[in-house]
């Protein structure tokens, strides 16, 4: 077991591996930028290193800073959280080369998984069900006609080392197509620094569920059960919840034993998630895998009761999976509610500024994962996720209830948060029937702007 | 009071047993202040010597030891590993009461296996040496103190 671990993040992330190197007995060391002296991970890890001044490109994917702290804290493994560098091949790949284990799957998996197009094309070779799409890159409008032809519309033209809802736009018919593909490579190319785009079906009314997967290195792969991730805004996660609504038990077998032969596919050890698009007609497709621990993780945690950053820890270190896949139940229902210092009204843009004041919910089946506390300056330079409220009850009505409660209880002063668009969603009749779909949230922030309403 | 004065002054308050000296005479105003458990040693501060990597408190005693004198410090512009000299048994680049020219190389911070070698941001005197040779360092970890000179 490693005696030492780098965390190479920041905000809540870093917070929950100290917590998992702390509980292990680990030593945990935490780099952070000039503007995160104060954090609660940095206070609370056994040492800190500051790296680099507040930018993200000087600090935190600053990889020879990170590199260079690992070394004189003679550190044996770096943890990357998610974001940041945690799916950067090349950092994988020179931790490999300064003999430091990276805590996540091997280089050319990661690879792999931020090649979208290969990983759809591999998944295809071993016949796990893909969106329809194209082959590979369109690299002109008439080859994205072409294609949306043949699949029919509408379709959606996709970054090909894309990720987090960037680089996407779907288009209805032939004229917007063509406006379509040069956005999206435009903004592929911004992002990402890579003009490659792809094109697949656009699953109208679809439903993201997606697999949590654990691999150890002697070959053996389970699944910890799904997670829905519906509730988004602009392709960015607002809500998750495990098990799904979607899914009766016969589904749930069918696609975690997808997600298992799609773990093999691509020889996954780890953590990491398997993301499926379900149609209206109970159909899944293969969207994408993810190399890194997810921001939803708790969800699942509460619901098997394991814990997924202990068992990355304990998989990167070469030990066996615990269990079988006949050991993982899924207990109860958990919903998780994504907190941003974000104004709702104006446009969701990012607010930084001081915490005046934050009461966080407590009692029977709510976990906070959060890094901030009263007084804690936003900063602007990063993403702004606050917290995250997780409830944990015995079904869903009752997780539900937990969650509504846990958002009311919720008191942040000094920015505008989201807090109160969660419990809209919470309490809207088609979210507490699970009636719900990728378009869910616009919808309701257009009924709202329509009718007035604050 | 000229250069030389001043230096001998805080040569000589860094040994006394006071925390603090006042100097008002004639429109020249000086004051000194220091954290009593300092050792009067003339470079490597102890405090600065303990691991970046290791407890806490480590970062803060070095801010306020290197603001003793309340004179300008030059910090790490990364992180690594500080050397003195350019080899083992070679003098180091800056002694205390050199001067040092902006641009100056006046250390070493081996970052990755790279040397790199760390050029004055201003110059002046150098006062005092913050770090021990071959001890770890943080990004913006004072390094060095110089006294600025009057042109």
């Amino acid at each position: 077991m490693f005696n030492s671990i780098l965390i190479a993040n920041r905000g809540e992330i870093a917070l929950r591996i100290v917590r998992a190197c702390k509980e292990m007995g680990i030593r945990s060391v935490a780099v952070h930028s000039e503007a995160d002296f104060e954090s609660l991970h940095v206070q609370y890890a056994d040492a800190d290193i500051c790296i680099g001044s507040a930018h993200s490109s000087e600090s935190y994917l600053h990889i020879p800073s990170i590199i260079s702290a690992a070394e004189i804290a003679d550190v044996a493994a770096i943890h990357p959280g998610y974001g940041f560098l945690a799916e950067n091949a090349r950092f994988a790949e020179i931790c490999r080369s300064c003999n430091i284990v990276f805590i996540g799957p091997a280089v050319e998996v990661i690879q792999l998984a931020g090649n979208k197009i290969e990983a759809r094309r591999v998944m295809r070779e071993h016949g796990i069900p893909v969106v329809p799409g194209s082959d590979g890159i369109v690299s002109s409008s008439e080859e994205a006609l072409d294609v949306a032809h043949k699949i029919g519309f509408p379709v959606i033209i996709k970054a090909a080392a894309g990720g987090g809802g960037r680089g996407m736009r779907a288009a209805h018919n032939d004229a917007s197509l063509v406006n379509a593909f040069t956005t999206a490579q435009t903004e592929a190319e911004a992002a990402f620094g890579d003009r490659s785009v792809y094109v697949e079906k656009l699953i109208d009314n679809g439903r993201h569920v997606e697999f949590q997967i654990l691999g150890d290195k002697h070959g053996n792969v389970v699944h910890l059960g799904e997670r829905e991730c519906t509730i988004q805004r602009r392709y960015q996660k607002l809500m998750e919840e495990a098990p799904s609504t979607a899914l009766d038990p016969k589904l749930r077998k069918a696609m975690g034993k997808a997600a298992i032969e799609a773990a093999r596919a691509v020889n996954y050890d780890n953590a990491g998630t398997i993301e499926f698009l379900l149609d209206e007609r109970g159909k899944f497709y293969f969207l994408e895998f993810n190399s890194r621990i997810q921001v939803e993780h708790p969800v699942t945690e509460e619901v098997t009761g394991i814990d997924i950053v202990k068992e990355q820890i304990r998989l990167a270190a070469g030990e066996r999976l615990g269990f079988t896949q006949r050991d993982i139940n899924i207990n109860g229902w958990s919903i998780e509610c994504r907190i941003f210092a974000e104004d709702p009204d104006n446009g969701f843009c990012p607010c930084p500024g001081q915490i005046t004041q934050f009461n966080v919910p407590g009692g029977p089946g709510i976990r906070i994962d959060t890094h901030v506390c009263e007084g804690y300056t936003v900063p602007s330079y990063y993403d702004p996720l606050l917290a995250k409220v997780i409830a944990w009850g015995r079904n869903r009505d009752e997780a539900l209830k937990r969650a509504v409660r846990a958002m009311e209880e919720t008191v942040i002063e000094g920015v505008p948060t989201t807090v109160s668009l969660t419990l809209r969603i919470l309490r809207d009749r088609r979210f507490q029937v699970g009636n719900i779909n990728t378009s869910f949230v616009e919808s309701l922030l257009l009924t709202k702007r329509s009718s007035g309403r604050m | 009071m000229d250069t030389s004065e001043l230096r001998d002054l805080i040569k000589m308050f860094e040994q006394a047993a006071i925390t603090e000296l006042e100097y008002d005479v004639e429109g020249v105003k000086i004051r000194l202040k220091k954290d009593m458990s300092q050792t009067p040693a003339a470079d490597a501060n102890p405090k600065a010597a303990s691991q970046p990597a290791s407890e806490k408190a480590s970062v803060e005693e070095q801010e306020r030891s290197a603001e003793s004198p309340e004179l300008p410090v030059i910090e790490s512009p990364m992180v690594g590993v500080f050397y003195r000299s350019s080899a083992p048994d070679v003098p180091p680049f800056v002694e205390p009461s050199d001067y040092v020219a902006e641009g100056q190389t006046i250390c070493i911070i081996e970052a990755m296996k790279i040397m790199n070698e760390i050029p004055a941001p201003m110059s002046g005197k150098l006062v005092q040496t913050l770090v021990g040779n071959g001890e770890p360092v943080e990004f913006g970890q004072p390094l060095f103190v110089l006294e600025p000179v009057q042109v």
